[in-house]
Parts: structure tokens; sequence; C-alpha cells
């Protein structure tokens, strides 16, 4: 093939270097937990992912408004819910507020003959009403009566008491000056929920800027006051805001550490632009890449880009340093193209997770790496002046050497160590491994804990368990919400489960109403059954007038709609239970604990599973949030082991079939020690293992392999030159990688860690070894 | 003691009024606290009478009661319908005929808290208690006093006009709450066992 003329060549990059800044500018970074959420997910997955996308939790924002005195904290309270309630960001503010309490009261009042579960033709006929009458009349001589009473004149069967017996079992919040307050008094409490969906980071960020800027200008707010919000939302702002800080600031001190370390030993700021240039291209074409196929680009894949600089800049050293008058032996290509494939074999097991997060990183490091070889390989030479010339490194070269040699004495202490970790591996591999998808969060132990203190002043919204289904309308929704209701009413009477919400004890499906408004007897029927149910009962019916005009004005009312519950508390309720969704209806009820006996704490699911396949309602899921979590964990783990290791079984296929199988195993000897002592030490430093330092220790092995190539390679030149420009490739690399390691996103100091140890050991351990075998290049 | 007593001539007569007299004069808050607080736990079975104006007769409830000092009360109703409220520190728990329980805490709910307070801080004799909810008045003498509460919070004032509770030495004999609404209810203890 004839080379393309350098001019069309630089062309081309230039071309694509645009399109690649062209498609990141349209691009959109997200840093949420749904980046963690399988690509393709079972049933009960896609459970999960739904409940954290559209969720109650997703969309619920936790306000609190500590400082100043109760009296102010409650009227700032209210100022800032009726402020947020007109903004149309937020579907749903709650305070607490005595208003709307009463609007809910109203609403289960005023349409009790269409909401009770206890409405039938049998109850209102006149023996029904008897009994029914009768058990009011005894409910008021009862604990309660006193609250009751109010209702009797108008409700004297009842009603609105069955309604609220299926919310039983809910603490709501403590209430003081009317807003709703913390156990200990001494913060307000609100809730507001955001209009879109838990996806969609950077409108909750601008929501709850909203809020802060709603709480900030609140008038004659003293300073002691402020504000302290969490929730879901809150959460993945801050830790996308944590990641984005970090990626800065990583990408910052990155850059100017290896422009140091490159000025060092260039000395020739020309040299040092052009040796950027194949990092820059990288990173480009690595988001552009990741963003085309994906359609966002995670974060952490980002802030993993900083660790390209160090890989990528490792190219363009070993092209100025091991270049001789202008021309480069006759190895040197050959030797980086297969350090390039093993990379990218590497890195193509990732892609092939179902991780989105692993399966990104996978894309954007071959990606990049694949822009950077090919930038350095025909970019770069043509960009070089005829007149740069390398500073002599002669003597650096020359002290390495001497350092190496005296190291290579000690070659045995390698396979010591690779025996001594592989011992230390094997005895503790039961403590090697973290199985909480929280060792991954950026979030803080202060968030979280005021995360908690939140969620227990609201009432615990306590969402570990979840019955869900899907249909493809709002009436079939609330239909099929009564057929779970009955169901999970057994259970809860059992008390396999404590209780449970249902969109349809908010809001009953039209068929349901129907069914209700036909069983209530017309006026005169009424007016006669009633008479004779109060036959014996210290009750007389002139007094139940009330009770007859609500029934005429219930058989001519018209359906309730959602619109019915606007203001409501309810209303946000049946929001977060309800979901519309492009494709239907997403239908979330969730189920709490009885808190009796010994596991009091939790359900047991597959009698709940069990009772409702029994009523052929096998389309609902049941699940529990904490154990899908965990075990969406445990199988990404699981998964990256797998992948880790046949990207590692690839590696060494491909360096047998280069290299012939002898030579592959002496390149892959020092790896494999550099691996397992780099577990070792993560160990022994008290380290437990994650996903992330298993992706860490396959980038050991892809960067740790470029270095033992050049070392078993015979045709490499100068060997001087060579292992100089390898030490100082792997200082670049050590040094962005440990740059890594010091960030306090757990996902990026895990990787970082992990390739800083092992690459250094893995240079080390390939240098000593290339002196001890018979072959090795005379010094 | 009473019996030796009336058989006492007109100047022991006399002697003893000018003592109850006396007495009465002296009885006060710390004296029936004192007294009540000395009495670390009892039993008693309860009649309970609600009169409602919107109701013909009224209704009757009856059941047990007991105390244990110094914060567990439970009323267990037996007639007409059985349930139960069990107060321990600062947990209430309601237990329903068809097994159905509600726990809520005190400190969330200050009418239920003023409520309960009423009976147990008077059980128990603990006056701190009661003043936090309550303005106190005292009649009577040791052997037959009568306290009356009046709700301090405004919001339970809306509900309840006066708590009367009469008793005598350490024994409570009746509840009375009046309700705003001139509705009432009244509960008479009869102990079974040493409180």
């Amino acid at each position: 093939m004839k080379p393309l003329p350098q001019k069309i060549i630089l062309a081309l990059w230039a071309a694509a270097m645009l399109a690649a800044i062209a498609v990141i500018a349209q691009t959109r970074f997200i840093a949420d937990l749904s980046a963690f959420m399988p690509k393709t997910p079972s049933v009960r997955q896609q459970m999960l992912v739904d409940q954290l996308r559209d969720g109650a939790i997703a969309r619920l924002v936790l306000v609190g408004i500590e400082g100043g005195s109760a009296e102010e904290r409650a009227r700032l309270s209210r100022q800032l819910t009726g402020k947020l309630a007109r903004d149309p960001q937020f579907a749903s503010v709650q305070d607490g507020d005595a208003a709307t309490s009463e609007r809910d009261q109203r609403y289960y009042f005023d349409n009790r003959y269409l909401l009770s579960p206890a409405v039938t033709p049998a109850r209102f006929g006149a023996a029904g009403m008897h009994q029914a009458i009768q058990d009011m009349i005894d409910e008021l001589s009862g604990d309660a009566g006193l609250a009751i009473k109010p209702l009797l004149p108008r409700d004297p069967t009842g009603e609105t008491l069955r309604i609220i017996d299926q919310f039983g079992g809910d603490t709501p919040p403590r209430t003081d000056n009317g807003v709703w307050v913390s156990r200990d008094g001494q913060r307000a409490v609100l809730m507001a929920q955001l209009a879109e969906s838990g996806l969609n980071t950077d409108a909750q960020a601008r929501a709850l800027d909203s809020i802060r800027a709603a709480f900030s200008a609140l008038p004659n707010r003293s300073a002691g006051t402020r504000l302290v919000m969490s929730g879901t939302s809150v959460l993945s702002v801050a830790s996308r805001d944590t990641i984005q800080g970090e990626v800065a600031r990583l990408a910052t001190v990155g850059t100017v550490l290896v422009v140091c370390l490159l000025l060092l030993i260039y000395r020739s700021p020309m040299l040092l632009l052009l040796g950027l240039v194949p990092v820059v291209s990288g990173a480009l074409a690595g988001i552009a890449a990741v963003s085309l196929a994906f359609g966002h680009v995670h974060g952490l894949t980002l802030g993993f880009g900083t660790t390209l600089i160090g890989e990528a800049v490792d190219y363009s050293i070993y092209l100025f340093m091991q270049r001789s008058d202008g021309a480069h032996p006759s190895g040197f290509w050959r030797t980086i193209r297969l350090g390039v494939l093993t990379s990218i074999v590497g890195f193509a097991a990732l892609l092939s997770s179902s991780f989105p997060g692993l399966s990104q990183l996978g894309l954007y490091s071959i990606s990049g790496l694949v822009a950077a070889a090919l930038v350095t390989r025909y970019v770069l030479p043509g960009l070089i002046p005829a007149g740069a010339r390398l500073r002599n490194l002669t003597r650096f070269g020359a002290l390495l050497q001497r350092v190496f040699d005296g190291l290579a004495r000690f070659y045995w202490l390698i396979a010591a160590a690779g025996v001594l970790a592989t011992a230390l591996v094997v005895v503790n591999r039961d403590t090697l491994w973290n199985h909480s998808l929280t060792a991954l969060s950026p979030i803080t132990k202060a968030q979280s804990q005021l995360d908690l203190q939140l969620r227990g002043d609201l009432g615990g919204n306590d969402t570990r368990y979840v019955a869900s289904f899907t249909a493809p309308d709002q009436e079939s929704a609330l239909v099929a919400s009564e057929r779970v209701d009955a169901v999970l009413s057994r259970l809860a009477r059992a008390q396999t489960i404590g209780g449970f919400h249902a969109p349809s004890q908010l809001l009953p499906s039209l068929a349901m109403q129907a069914a209700r408004r036909s069983a209530l007897p017309d006026e005169r029927a009424a007016r006669q059954n009633l008479q004779t149910a109060v036959a014996g009962l210290p009750l007389s019916a002139d007094k139940l007038e009330g009770f007859l005009a609500d029934l005429r004005a219930a058989r001519a009312q018209a359906p309730l709609t959602r619109a019915a519950l606007a203001g409501t508390a309810s209303g946000m309720l049946l929001d977060s239970m309800l979901i519309k969704r492009p494709d239907g209806y997403l239908v979330l009820m969730p189920l709490r604990p009885s808190g009796e006996g010994a596991h009091g704490d939790q359900i047991d699911l597959d009698r709940v599973r069990a009772a409702l396949g029994a009523a052929r309602l096998g389309q609902v899921t049941v699940i529990d949030l904490l154990e899908e979590t965990t075990g969406i964990f445990d199988s990404y783990t699981h998964e990256a082991l797998i992948l880790s290791g046949f990207g590692c079984l690839a590696i060494l296929l491909l360096l047998a079939i280069a290299c012939g199988p002898r030579r592959a195993g002496v390149v892959a000897f020092p790896l494999v020690c550099a691996v397992l002592c780099d577990v070792a030490l993560l160990h022994l430093a008290g380290i437990t293992l994650t996903i992330l330092h298993l992706v860490g220790l396959l980038l050991v092995v892809a960067i740790g392999s470029n270095y033992a190539l050049f070392f078993v390679s015979d045709d490499v030149g100068d060997t001087r030159k060579m292992e100089t420009s390898l030490v100082i490739a792997n200082l670049a690399t050590v040094m962005s990688f440990g740059l890594l390691g010091t960030s306090s996103v757990p996902v990026l100091s895990y990787i970082g860690s992990t390739v800083a140890i092992g690459a250094f050991l893995a240079l080390l351990f390939a240098a000593m070894l290339a002196r001890v075998r018979p072959h090795a290049h005379p010094v | 003691m009473y019996a030796h007593r009336v058989a006492k001539p007109l100047a022991g007569l006399l002697f003893l009024l000018a003592v109850t007299a006396a007495h009465a004069a002296s009885f006060g808050m710390p004296d029936l606290m004192q007294m009540l607080s000395q009495q670390p736990s009892g039993k008693a079975t309860f009649v309970e009478k609600k009169t409602l104006a919107v109701l013909k007769e009224p209704l009757e409830s009856s059941g047990e009661l007991s105390f244990t000092a110094p914060d567990r009360l439970e009323k267990r109703t037996l007639k007409p319908k059985p349930e139960a409220i069990v107060l321990v520190g600062d947990r209430l728990t309601l237990e329903r005929s068809d097994g159905r329980k509600m726990t809520v805490s005190l400190s969330d709910r200050p009418e239920a808290a003023a409520f309960v307070e009423s009976i147990r801080a008077t059980l128990s004799g603990d006056r701190g208690a009661l003043e936090r909810y309550y303005a106190i008045a005292l009649d009577g003498t040791a052997g037959n006093w009568q306290l009356t509460l009046t709700p301090l919070q405004a919001r339970m004032q809306k509900i309840i006009s006066q708590i009367r509770i009469s008793g005598a030495r350490a024994q409570v004999k009746t509840i009375s709450f009046l309700q705003a609404d001139g509705d009432r209810s009244d509960m008479t203890i009869t102990s079974t066992a040493a409180r």
C-alpha cells in the first residue's frame, strides 16, 4: 500500500478531531446510579431500575430547615412550600400543613361511598346497615370514641373508618406549629416531588438549585437558619458534582504532572506539545465513541479518561526516545502494535459486560488507545521537525542499567513474592471481595446520615419491598391494583405482611366506583332500611338525615379522577405509585413488614409470590430492593471476574500467537507475579476488592504486557534507550494512576491505586527477569 | 377504724372534726402526689359510661386497668368489644379486636400525650407531667380528694374542657372527661389488687 501523503493524513486527523469535538459538544454527561444498572435486566432488575428512575424515592426531595426558633422554622417551611408549589419543576410539595391534611380528610370523607372497600349492596340493606351502625357504636364506646364521634351523624356505617383501616400502621410525621417537624422537633421538614424522572440529573440539579434559591430569598429569615436536603436526587446530583469536580481536578493535576515530567526529560516545549497530541486525540476519540454508542457518557468514564494521559503518552515517549537518527529499529512498530493489540483484547472483555459502566470504560479505552497509537504512528512522525533533538539521556540510562543489574540478583524474590501472594490470596479468598454497592458510591457518610434522619423524620419512607406491574392504561392499572389489593389484604390479616399501599385505595377504577355507586340504595329504600336498621340501637333515624342526604349525593356523584386529589398528600402518594410512562402505566406498591416476631423487619416474599400466583397475578413482580441491588452487584463482580479472566487469557493467547508460546510465557510470568503481589498488597492494606479493582488488574496486564514485550523483543535496537523510555513511560503511568488513587471518588481511587502499584511492579519484574534469561541482551 | 371513732364521745368528735379541718386545709398537691407515688403498681376493673348527645342512652364499656410504676399503663376493654391500649414510656400501642396493632410515639402526638398523661401522671404521682399539660386544682381531703385538670393547649381545649379525678388516699376512684361539646365520659374504677 502506498503511504498517504502527509497532508492528507493531517487533514483526515484534523477532520476526525473536529468531528469528535462536535459529538462531545452534544454529549449528555450523567453520574447517577442508573449507570450501575444492567443493560439487559431481568424482570426484577428492570423493576429495580424503574424504581430508581420513576419510583417515589427517585423523585422525592426531603428538605429540612434547621436553626432559629420553632416558630420561625414553621413560618419558613410554609413560605418555602408556598413558593415551590407554584414552581412547575415540582409535581407536589408538602409540609404537613393543616390545610393539606384537611383536604385529604375531606377527600376521603366526601367520597367515602366510592372509596370504601366495605361498600356492597348487602351493607346497605336493613340487616347490613344495622350491623354496620352497631359496629360503629361499639367503636364509639372504645378508646377511639372521641375521635370518631364527629363522623357518626353523616357516616353511621363507618365507611370513613374502613378507608382509613387500609392505611393502618403508617406512622405520619410529627407536627408542630402546623408543619411537619423532625422527631426531636429541632428541624422543620417538608417533601417535594420532582416533576422530572429520576434519570434527568440536569433537571434535578436545576430543581434543587431552585429550592436553595427560594430558601435564601425568603423574607425575614434569620442568619442562623439553614436548609438541608436529601433524597436520591440530591445524592445523585451531589455525586455527580463530586465526580465532575474530581474529574476536573484530576485532569488538570494529571496534565501538569505529565507535562512537568516530559519537560524535565525532553527539555523541549516542541516535543512536549507533540507528545501531548496523541493523548488529546485519544481522549477526544474515546469520549466521542462512548457518546455515539451509549447516547451519554458517565462521569466515571470521563474520570477514568485522565489515566489515558498516562497510557497514551507512553507511545510518544517510546517514539521520541527509541528513535535514532530519525528512524526506528525494525521491530519497534511491531512491538507497539502488539502492545496496542493486547490492550485492546483486554478491554474488549469489558466491552461485553452487562454493567454499562464497565462497557463504557472498555469502549473508551479501546477507541482512545487506537486513536493515540494511530496518531503516534502516522501523524506524529510527520510533525517532528527535522532538527528536533532529544536531550542526551545516556547517563540516566546507564544509571538505570546499574540499578536494574543490581536488582536482577534478587530475581528469585519475584518468584517468592509470587508464591507468598498466591498463598495469601487463596487463604483469604472469602474476605477479598466487597459485596456492597455503596462501596462504589461517592456519597459521604454525613450525607447518608442526613438522608437516614430525614427519612425517619418523614415517617420512614422505607421502600425496601415493592410489588410492581405494568398496564397499558390507567383503568386497567387500577383494576389490576384492586385484584392485587385483595390478595395483599389477606396477607396483611395473616400478618405475612404488615401493610401496603395500592393506588386503587386512593383512586378506585371506574368499574369499581360504578359497582359501589350501584350498591347504594335509592332514597326511599335507604330511608326504609335505616328505619328498620336502627330498631334496638340507641340512635334514632331522625339524627341521621345527613347520612341519607350524603347517600343521595353519592348516587348522583360523577366518577372520581386524578383531579379530585389535587393539592392533597394522597395525590402525591398516588403519583408515586401510579406512574405514567410513554408506553403505559407502571404501578409500584410498597409493602411493609409486619414488625412482629424474630424477623419482623423482613417479608417472606416467597409466600407473597405464591399468594399472587394462586390468584393468577403472576405478572406482578415482588422484590426486595436491598437483595436485588446486592444481587446485581454480586453478578457484576462475578461477571467482571470471568471477563477479566477471559481478557487476561486472550492477552496471553495473542502473545503466544505473536511471539510463540515460550516467549509468551516469559512475557506473562512477571505480569502474573505483579498482579498477584498487587492483590496481596491491597489486601494487606485492609482494602476489600471491588469490581473496579478487578478492572484495575486487567489494566495492569494490558499496560504491563507492553513493557514485557519490549524486554523480550530481539530487535528493539538500543537496549539502554529502550529501557530508559520504558522507565519514563512507567513513571508517567504510575504518576497519573497514583493521582487517581488519591481521588475521593471510590471508583477512581480503586482503579488508580491498583494500576499504580501493579504497573510499577510489572516494569520492575520484567526488567529484572530480562537480565536472568539466557537470551537476554548483552549489557 | 371509723367505728372506733364514731363511738367516741362528743368532745372526741369535735376534736376529730377540728383535726380533719386542719388536715383539709393542709392537704395539697405535694401530699397527694407523695401518696400516689408511693404505690408502685395496681390492678383494677373499670366501668366507663359515655354520654353523647347524638345517642339516646349512654354507652357503657368495661374492662381492666393495670398500672406498673413508673410508666406502664394498660387499659384492656372487654365489653362490648375487646380492645386495649398499652402505654409504655413514650410508646402507645392500640390493639384492635381483629388483632391489628398500631403503635405511636407520644412525642409525635401532643394531644394523645396530654390525654394519657392525665391518667398515668396522676397514678404515678408525677406532678411535673401533669403541669406540663394542665392547670391543676385540688379539693377535699386525703380521704376524699378531687383533682380538676384544665387543658393548657388550645388544641386540647377544643376537645376536652376539663378532666375530673377523684379518689381516696392513693386510690383513684373516678375519672371524668368533660368534652368541649358537652358530651362526657365517666369512668368508675374499682381496685382489685393492692396498688
